[in-house]
């Protein structure tokens, strides 16, 4: 099934009312299935990227396909279906009064009848083993809880592909560990964006680097943590005592 | 910056609903709110002086509360919210002017007094009502009572993110008192007030952001301009019946008060 690989082709962005290209010239290939961590500094480009996944930036130069569908107006509704985007707070992502109520957003708006909108609702939150805080208000969870429950909102819009901007942003080690575990248990490509460094190496075989609003290193995610200068000029950097040959 | 803080923190609208299964906490919600709007709309137009029809609502109110079984204390503590308006009541009769009575040795007047018994019976009425609307119906269930009453979509959504937002509002605002608090700044007097203006001005900076996130995120689940309806029951007769009791009992009072 080829409808799950995204193609990124010579992506150019600048905010209005700058001249600073914050992507200038990045291109990506992910096939289906793959979990691809993207790692960068502050600034690198990377949350900009991520919108322009989910066409909420539009294209300003490059292209960009979604499986079979190229990105554009007339495809949007069908491309934010397939792309799931997490977003970095959870609190921006989670706005109704209830989990219940959040799960079944984006079905209710894809035209899910509503008969069916509570087994929806069901199956992904059971995605993400979070069952048990349906009936709950969504700021009254914990941080890993809401992190479940966003994945869940876009789980029941049933994505060919995960886009998580920062997701272990806000966890604690239980958290982070319960995290990784379930994006390995979840067969969609994902893509993880993050400088969580140790935690790409533990969710995604392949990382890509963004500096300067391009790709500038892509491969083993082993091999690309291994290469000490590579991540110095990029200021990225593994945190104290954390050796990659070791694990 | 993901919201990790919150948990734990006790206050805000969502603990307004005193928990129980009594029969007023099982009505529908929306048969609530239309019968809350319905007793506060009677009570209202009930002449001044006719005391004992205002015996009648106090009595409806005062059974629905022990009906629902909310502690005398919650009522007495949330009733707190009208004192300015008693306050204001019992200035009424010495102020104002017209035929005086003598009472205790100082003249007051007659007008004046019925005023200040209008507004006093009123408000402690008409807050009892809405205390009990809020201490069995949560939130949600408010405004999707609200949503199946037919009022625009539109406000719904605008009441709806508000109180979903609040709370995390008020603990962005505590968090900046704690900081400035932690660097020493005491304010006691009105020009100490710059630090909590321009942290005022930064909280609605912050706030607009969030809605754009907000909207971003609402738009990358396929948002076209109009939520979704999600949920659609209808209200069961009997629940209309039960709920019409109190209003219907104080619109008695209220007709025999404007006829006798």
């Amino acid at each position: 099934m080829s409808c799950t690989t995204i193609e990124v082709s010579d992506l150019r962005f600048t905010y209005p009312g700058s001249h600073h290209h914050v992507l200038d010239g990045l291109s990506a290939s992910i096939a289906e299935g793959e979990r691809v961590a993207l790692l960068g500094p502050n600034g690198s480009g990377k949350t900009t990227f991520v919108l322009h996944l989910n066409g909420l930036l539009t294209l300003q130069f490059g292209s960009i396909r979604i499986g079979d569908l190229e990105m554009g107006e007339e495809n949007l509704p069908e491309i934010r279906r397939r792309v799931g985007a997490v977003f970095q707070d959870a609190d921006d992502q989670l706005f109704m009064q209830s989990v219940r109520e959040d799960v079944a957003f984006g079905p209710a708006n894809l035209g899910v009848p509503r008969a069916e909108l509570d087994a929806v609702v069901e199956r992904a939150l059971g995605q993400v083993g979070a069952e048990a805080l349906i009936d709950r208000t969504p700021h009254h969870l914990s941080g890993g809880e809401k992190r479940r429950v966003a994945i869940a909102t876009v789980l029941a819009m049933d994505p060919h592909a995960l886009v998580l901007d920062e997701p272990t942003s806000g966890l604690d080690p239980v958290g982070r560990r319960e995290l990784a575990e379930l994006l390995a248990g979840l067969p969609q490509t994902q893509l993880v964006v993050t400088h969580d460094l140790p935690f790409a190496l533990q969710t995604c075989p392949r990382s890509m680097i963004v500096s300067g609003g391009r790709v500038v290193a892509d491969g083993s995610t082993r091999e690309i943590l291994s290469n000490a200068e590579l991540l110095a000029a990029n200021r990225l950097e593994l945190p104290y005592g954390f050796d990659v040959s070791s694990l | 910056m993901a919201g990790g803080h919150v948990e734990g923190r006790v206050g805000g609208v969502g603990h307004l609903v005193v928990h129980g299964h009594s029969p007023v906490h099982r009505l529908a919600p929306e048969a609530k709110v239309v019968a809350t709007f319905a007793f506060v709309i009677c009570v209202a137009l009930t002449p001044r002086e006719q005391i004992w029809a205002f015996g009648v609502h106090a009595a409806v109110a005062i059974s629905i509360v022990a009906l629902a079984g909310v502690p005398t204390r919650v009522l007495l503590a949330r009733l707190a919210v009208i004192i300015p308006f008693l306050t204001f009541a019992v200035l009424v009769p010495f102020v104002a002017g017209g035929e005086e009575v003598d009472v205790l040795g100082v003249g007051l007047s007659r007008d004046g007094l019925w005023g200040a018994w209008n507004v006093a019976a009123k408000a402690s009425i008409g807050a009892t009502a809405s205390i009990i609307l809020s201490a069995t119906t949560s939130v949600p269930e408010i405004l999707k009572a609200l949503t199946r009453l037919r009022v625009p979509r539109v406000l719904v959504s605008i009441m709806s993110f508000m109180m979903r937002y609040l709370d995390l509002l008020v603990d962005q605002l505590g968090r900046m008192r704690t900081s400035m608090t932690a660097r020493c700044h005491d304010p006691r007097w009105l020009w100490q007030a710059k630090p909590i203006a321009s942290s005022a001005g930064a909280l609605f900076v912050r706030s607009y952001e969030r809605g754009e996130r907000v909207h971003q995120a609402m738009l990358s689940r396929g948002f076209s301009g109009t939520m979704p309806d999600t949920e659609e029951r209808a209200t069961p007769g009997a629940d209309w019946a039960r709920a019409a009791l109190p209003p219907v009992v104080a619109l008695a009072a209220l007709l025999s008060a404007v006829v006798l």
